[in-house]
C-alpha cells in the first residue's frame, strides 16, 4: 500500500489549560474525502486548524504529538511552507474585499510575490476557476471586485483561491455551513470533482453531508477520535456505541 | 500570439494540469524554501519595528513630562513652593509668583464653561433628541451638525484674530455704558471667545452621550404618557448625567489649556485681576508671550514650571473626563 | 375615575412645546455668531485676496499690497516635514495597539496616546524648543514639525487604531492559509483593506494641525522672507496671521485677514477630502 499522505500520531491540543483534541492516532490517503465529524466542540474544528498550523493564532494554544505530511513532521516546518502545501477553506466565504475576482485567485501568488507571466497567470485563473465550477459564471466579470458574487459563488472563489497555489491537501471548515441548499449541493458535487487531483479533508457537523460525499470518515467525541472507518462502513455498522448513538441521533 | 483565454480550454488546461504539473510544484518548492526562512526573518524584524514604534509614543509621553520637570528644576531651587501663591510676577527683579496666572486660568476658564453650558446642551439636545440627523431626512439637522462640526475646526487663532477686531469693541462699548475701564481686552473678552470656541466641542460631545441613552427607557416613559420633556427632564438628563459631566471636563481641560485666542484678547497684564472685566493673563497666554522674551534662566525655568503645572492639570482634568465617559458608554 | 386632568394634560404638553422651541432658539442663538465669525472672515479676507497675494513676499510698513508666498510656503513645508515624521510612527503603533489589543503594554501605550491628546498645545512648544532649539542655539523649521507632528501622532493613532480594529479575522486567516507572511498579510491584506480609514485619518490630523500657532512660537518663529531650510526659522500661515493681527497696521491686518481666509479653506479642503475618500474607498467587508 502506499504512503499515506497525512499521518497523525499521538496528537493532542491545548488551549490554554483546556484539551480540545485528545489522543488522535489517524492515517489518510491520496485522492480521497474524509469526512470529520462530531456534535459541536468535540474539537474537529481546532483538529483540522491544526494540520495547517491556523490553531498557533490563538494565543494560548499548545499541541503535543506528531502529523506527518508525506512522512515530513509539520512541526518543524515553517509553518509557511506548511500552508502552501495544505489549502484552506473557511465556514464563511471571505474572498479579499479588495481584489477582484481574478486577482482573488491568484491572490497565493500575488501576496506571496511569487511571479508569473501572463500566460500563466491566465491558465492559472481559468483551470482554478472551472475546477472550483465557477468559470462559465464569472468569465466576462473578472474584473468585478470578489464580494460581488453570491455566497455560493464566494465560496466556489474561495476554492478556487486554495486549489490555484496546487495544495497536496484541502482543508474545508464546515464550507457550507453559511450557504443555501442549493449552493450546498453545488459544493458537494465540486468535492467530488475535486477529489480526483487532491485529498479533502471537510470538518462538518451534518451527518447527511458527512455520508453524501466523504470516502472515509472520522468521528470525534469530546476531543477524541472514536472511530474512525470508510464512510458506508461507520455509517452501516459502527463498531463503537457512541458512534452508534451519534448516527442514531441519541445526542447531537 | 493569440491571447491564451482564446485558445480552446483542454488544451490550456491540459498544458498546465497534466504530468508537468509534480514537476513544476517541487521545483517552485524549492524556490520558495530559500524566500520563506527569508520571509521569517521579514516577520520577526516588522513585528520589532511595531513594538518600536509603540514604545516611542510610550517614551515620547515620558520624555515630555521629564522634560518639563528638569526644565523646572531651577525656578523651584530659587522660589520652591511659594511659586504658586506668591501675588507678584516680575521678571526684571527676579521674583516669581503664578498667582495671578492661576486665577486668571481657573477665572477665564469656569466663566466660558458657565457661558457655554446652556448653549451647547441646547445644541445637544437639538441633535440628540429633536432632531437627530441621520434619522429620516432632517436636512436642518444635517446642516446645523456640519456647521458645528466645521466651526469646531477653526483654528485657534482665527477665533483670537476676529474676537480682537469684533468682540473686543463690542465689550468696549458695553463697559462704557456700564462705568467700568474700557479696555475692551480682558478676563470676559477672553471668556466669552473660549466659550464660544468650546461650545462645538462641548455639543458634539454631548449628543453623543444623549444618543446613547437607550430608546427603550425612553419608550417605556412615552407608554405611560409622558411628553417630550418629560422623557427629557426624568429619563435622558439624569441617565446621561454622568455623560454631560465629563463632557464639561473635558471641555474644561480644552479651555484651560487654550493659547492663542486667550492670548490676543486677554490683555496680558501680570497683577491679579481685581474684577471680570479687568486685563489678566492665564498660564497659557503668559507662556506665550514671554517665552521668547525670558532672558535669563530662571525667568525661562518659571515659564516652563508654569507649563508643568499647566500640564499636570489639563492631563488629570482629560483623564478624568475621558475614564467616567468610558465607564458610562460600557454601562 | 380620571388620573390625569384634560386640563394639566394641555399644560404638561404645552411646556414640551415651550421647551421645544427654547433649544430651537437656543440653537440658532449659538449657530448665530458661529456662522457670524466664518462669514466676517470671507467678507475681510477675499478683498485681500489676488494673484500676487499668493505669489509675493509681505511688503514693508506702510507701502499696501504684498503677499503671504513665505507663509504659504513655510506652512506646507514645516506640515509636510511634520506629517513625514509622524505617519510612520503614527500607522506602526496604530497597527501595534489593534494587533496587541488586549496587551498590558498595549494598554500603556493607549493610555499614553490620551495623555497625547489632552496635552496643551503651548506645552508642546515648550518641549520642542527644549529638544530642538536650544542645543541647536536658533529657532528652525524643523522643532516646528516636531512639535506638530506630536501633535497629530495621537488623531492619527486612535482613527487607524479604530479602522484597523474593524478588520475581520477571518480574512487575515485566509491570507494566512495561504502561505502568505505575517508582515505581507499586514501590508497587502490588511492596510489596503483599511486604506480609506487609515488616509482619511492621516488627512483629519494634518487638518487639525496645519492651524496650529502656539507650538509654532518659540519653534518656527516665524520669518519674513522666503526660506526652504528647514534648520532655519521659518514663517507660517497661522504665525503670519497671529503676528500680523496684533500690529497696529491696517496693512498688515489685511494680509492677515487673507491668510485667514486662506487658511480656513485649506482646512475645508482637507475635510471635504476625508469624507470624499471614506465614501469612495470604504471596503465593505
Amino acid at each position: 500500500m502506499e504512503r499515506p499522505i497525512l499521518e497523525v500520531k499521538d496528537f493532542h491540543a491545548w488551549f490554554g489549560t483546556h484539551e480540545v483534541v485528545r489522543n488522535v492516532n489517524l492515517s489518510l490517503h491520496r485522492n480521497r474525502v474524509i469526512a470529520v465529524m462530531g456534535p459541536s466542540g468535540c474539537g474537529k474544528t481546532t483538529f483540522l486548524r491544526c494540520i495547517n498550523r491556523m490553531h498557533e493564532l490563538t494565543p494560548g494554544a499548545r499541541t503535543e504529538g506528531q502529523i506527518l505530511l508525506e512522512g515530513e513532521d509539520i512541526y518543524r516546518m515553517s509553518p509557511i511552507m506548511l500552508r502552501l502545501r495544505v489549502g484552506m477553506v473557511f465556514q464563511r466565504p471571505n474572498p479579499f474585499p479588495h481584489m477582484t475576482i481574478y486577482e482573488n485567485v491568484l491572490a497565493g501568488y500575488l501576496l506571496n510575490n511569487i511571479k508569473l507571466n501572463r500566460n500563466d497567470k491566465e491558465a492559472i485563473v481559468e483551470s482554478s476557476l472551472r475546477k472550483a465550477a465557477l468559470w462559465e459564471e464569472v468569465k466576462d466579470n473578472l474584473k468585478k471586485k470578489g464580494t460581488f458574487l453570491s455566497g455560493g459563488q464566494q465560496q466556489r472563489l474561495c476554492i478556487a483561491r486554495a486549489i490555484a497555489m496546487k495544495p497536496d491537501i484541502l482543508l474545508l471548515d464546515e464550507p457550507t455551513s453559511a450557504l443555501d441548499p442549493i449552493s450546498t449541493a453545488g459544493i458537494e458535487e465540486l468535492l467530488q470533482e475535486l477529489k480526483k487531483n487532491y485529498t479533502l479533508i471537510l470538518v462538518t457537523h451534518n451527518m447527511q453531508q458527512a455520508a453524501r460525499v466523504s470516502d472515509d470518515t472520522a468521528f470525534f467525541y469530546m476531543g477524541e477520535l472514536v472511530e474512525f472507518a470508510p464512510t458506508r462502513q461507520l455509517f452501516t455498522a459502527p463498531q463503537d456505541q457512541r458512534t452508534q448513538n451519534y448516527i442514531t441521533g441519541r445526542f447531537s | 500570439m493569440p491571447s491564451p483565454l482564446a485558445t480552446p480550454p483542454t488544451e490550456k488546461s491540459s498544458r498546465y494540469s497534466d504530468t508537468t504539473e509534480a514537476t513544476r510544484s517541487l521545483s517552485r518548492m524549492r524556490r520558495l524554501t530559500l524566500r520563506i526562512s527569508y520571509a521569517e526573518k521579514k516577520d520577526r524584524f516588522f513585528r520589532n519595528g511595531l513594538l518600536l514604534a509603540g514604545l516611542t509614543i510610550l517614551c515620547l509621553v515620558i520624555a515630555i513630562f521629564l522634560t518639563l520637570v528638569i526644565g523646572s528644576i531651577p525656578s523651584f531651587r530659587a522660589t520652591g513652593i511659594h511659586f504658586f501663591w506668591g501675588k507678584v510676577w516680575d521678571p526684571v527683579t527676579g521674583v516669581f509668583g503664578a498667582l495671578p496666572f492661576l486665577i486668571g486660568t481657573l477665572l477665564t476658564s469656569f466663566l466660558a464653561l458657565l457661558i457655554s453650558i446652556p448653549f451647547s446642551i441646547s445644541i445637544a439636545l437639538f441633535l440628540g433628541e429633536y432632531f437627530p440627523p441621520g434619522k429620516g431626512k432632517n436636512r436642518l439637522a444635517g446642516l446645523v451638525q456640519e456647521a458645528v462640526e466645521l466651526i469646531a475646526g477653526i483654528p485657534s487663532v482665527i477665533y483670537g484674530f476676529w474676537g480682537l477686531f469684533v468682540l473686543v469693541p463690542i465689550v468696549r462699548n458695553i463697559e462704557t455704558q456700564w462705568h467700568v475701564l474700557p479696555y475692551g481686552v480682558g478676563i470676559f473678552t477672553a471668556s466669552l471667545i473660549l466659550a464660544i470656541m468650546i461650545i462645538p466641542y462641548a455639543a458634539s460631545l454631548s449628543r453623543e452621550i444623549i444618543s446613547l441613552v437607550p430608546d427603550e427607557l425612553k419608550e417605556a416613559a412615552y407608554s405611560l404618557g409622558a411628553t417630550h420633556w418629560e422623557v427629557i427632564r426624568y429619563i435622558v438628563l439624569p441617565y446621561a448625567r454622568t455623560g454631560i459631566f465629563a463632557g464639561i471636563l473635558l471641555s474644561l481641560g480644552r479651555a484651560l489649556g487654550e493659547t492663542m485666542a486667550v492670548t490676543m484678547v486677554i490683555g496680558n497684564t501680570s497683577a491679579i485681576p481685581t474684577s471680570i472685566f479687568s486685563p489678566g493673563n492665564t498660564l497659557a497666554s503668559v507662556i506665550a508671550n514671554e517665552f521668547t522674551e525670558a532672558a535669563n534662566e530662571t525667568y525661562l525655568s518659571a515659564l516652563i514650571e508654569l507649563g508643568l503645572v499647566l500640564f499636570v492639570v489639563t492631563t488629570l482634568i482629560h483623564l478624568i473626563g475621558k475614564r467616567v465617559i468610558r465607564q458610562f458608554s460600557t454601562t | 375615575m380620571q388620573i390625569v386632568s384634560i386640563k394639566r394634560l394641555r399644560r404638561r404638553e404645552l411646556r414640551s412645546k415651550l421647551v421645544r422651541s427654547g433649544v430651537l432658539f437656543f440653537t440658532l442663538l449659538t449657530l448665530l455668531p458661529l456662522v457670524y465669525i466664518l462669514l466676517y472672515i470671507v467678507k475681510q479676507g477675499i478683498g485681500a485676496i489676488n494673484w500676487s497675494f499668493f505669489v509675493q513676499l509681505p511688503k514693508p510698513v506702510g507701502e499696501s499690497g504684498g503677499g503671504i508666498a513665505n507663509a504659504l510656503a513655510g506652512s506646507f513645508i514645516i506640515v509636510g516635514v511634520a506629517t513625514l515624521l509622524a505617519v510612520p510612527i503614527g500607522i506602526a503603533s496604530a497597527l501595534y495597539l489593534s494587533e496587541h489589543s488586549n496587551g498590558q503594554l498595549a494598554g500603556a501605550i493607549r493610555f499614553c496616546v490620551e495623555v497625547l491628546v489632552g496635552i496643551p498645545s503651548i506645552v508642546v512648544g515648550i518641549v520642542a524648543y527644549d529638544w530642538l532649539v536650544k542645543p541647536m542655539g536658533y529657532f528652525s523649521a524643523l522643532s516646528g514639525s516636531v512639535a506638530l507632528a506630536i501633535m497629530m501622532l495621537p488623531i492619527m493613532i486612535r482613527s487607524a487604531e479604530e479602522t484597523l480594529k474593524r478588520f475581520p479575522t477571518s480574512l487575515r486567516e485566509a491570507s494566512l492559509a495561504l502561505g502568505v507572511p505575517y508582515y505581507k498579510t499586514i501590508i497587502k491584506v490588511l492596510l489596503p483593506c483599511s486604506l480609506s480609514g487609515v488616509l482619511s485619518g492621516i488627512i483629519l490630523s494634518v487638518a487639525r494641525i496645519v492651524g496650529e500657532t502656539a507650538p509654532l512660537l518659540f519653534t518656527a518663529f516665524g520669518n519674513p522672507y522666503l526660506t526652504t531650510n528647514i534648520l532655519r526659522p521659518m514663517q507660517s500661515l497661522p504665525l503670519l496671521i497671529y503676528n500680523y493681527a496684533i500690529s497696529p497696521y491696517d496693512s498688515w491686518h489685511q494680509l492677515a485677514w487673507g491668510a485667514a481666509l486662506v487658511l480656513l479653506i485649506w482646512i475645508l479642503l482637507l475635510n471635504i477630502l476625508t469624507r470624499i475618500i471614506i465614501r469612495r474607498w470604504s471596503v465593505r467587508y
